[in-house]
């Protein structure tokens, strides 16, 4: 596990949390994980295909994403699936968004797919057998959970060992 | 909740917008920051297509365009409405915010650029500079490193 590749996600959540919510928020927990990812609650998983490669899930439970979409919209909403969905993607999008923008200022070039949402009691495709960097980020809305697994695309890694080389 | 001095066109009438993100969560963040500056929503769209539409239809002051959406992204809309409407005046508002993206909005003819999540006193001043309101209160072009405004 690559930390330089882990930590603009790590920086991107931890921000747009802490400025959508407009409160601090902590890092409670960090770990890694080889087992398949069991999903707590809501759960937008979404891949990077590239320079880089793997998948981020953003992970919260339906309770905690309502209260997301209250402080957002700045008034409580009826609880509805819709708005929970929305809410997951939302976040996801916005911490994907703005974690890429940050490694591909660093030269990476790759491709984000758009995030699926799980909900439902199947486990999360993609997610088997794959080390991953799991944090729990505290919030004033509850607790958010991200689950990051990224790794350099095999060819970039030769290629960089052969500018290694020739130095 | 932040107090803003109301934005108003040259006729003093509240200024138009055309809001534009497939996300309707998004959409509505944006309309409540509209609803603080004393604007008024002409027209929502989730797509570049519906958006070039909703253009025609409103003829909006402010566009507020989202970059990846289903159908047609937001630049190739921008690209679009500015041809058909040179004085188009359109904000981009994306969670991508890398220089590829940015040069290749502004190259299609976009004003401005604004990170989601977008702080409301951000997009206040930007909208400020793009509406000609206040020609210093954001500085000019776009900055292209760390923060996407000035």
């Amino acid at each position: 596990m690559r930390m330089e590749l882990i930590q603009p996600f790590i920086n991107a959540a931890d921000a747009v949390f802490a400025e959508s919510l407009q409160a601090p928020t902590k890092i409670l927990d960090l770990s890694m994980d080889e087992n398949t990812y069991r999903r707590k609650g809501v759960a937008a998983l979404i891949s990077i295909k590239g320079d880089i490669e793997g998948r981020v899930i953003l992970d919260l439970s339906p309770e905690v994403a309502m209260r997301v979409a209250s402080q957002l919209a700045g008034s409580p909403l009826p609880e509805s699936e819709q708005v929970v969905r929305e809410t997951v993607c939302e976040l996801a999008n916005m911490v994907i968004g703005n974690s890429v923008t940050l490694l591909n200022d660093q030269g990476f070039r790759f491709k984000v797919f758009p995030p699926e949402i799980h909900m439902n009691v199947e486990g999360l495709a993609g997610s088997v057998d794959t080390e991953a960097m799991v944090l729990c980020i505290e919030t004033p809305c509850g607790e958010i959970y991200i689950n990051i697994a990224m790794h350099y695309l095999h060819r970039r890694r030769q290629e960089q060992s052969a500018v290694h080389a020739l130095d | 909740m932040q107090q803003f001095s109301p934005l108003l066109r040259k006729d003093q009438q509240p200024v138009r917008y055309l809001v534009v993100d497939d996300s309707v969560f998004a959409r509505k963040n944006l309309i409540k920051m509209i609803e603080m500056f004393g604007g008024e929503v002409a027209g929502e769209a989730g797509d570049g297509l519906t958006a070039i539409a909703e253009y025609n239809r409103a003829k909006p002051d402010i566009v507020l365009m989202d970059i990846t959406m289903p159908q047609m992204e937001g630049i190739e809309a921008v690209e679009r409405i500015v041809r058909q409407h040179a004085d188009a005046r359109i904000v981009m508002v994306s969670s991508v915010g890398y220089q590829e993206n940015i040069l290749a909005a502004l190259q299609k003819g976009a004003k401005h650029f604004v990170q989601k999540p977008v702080k409301p006193e951000v997009l206040y001043e930007i909208l400020r500079y793009v509406l000609g309101d206040d020609p210093n209160a954001v500085g000019g072009p776009v900055a292209l490193a760390g923060e996407h405004h000035i």
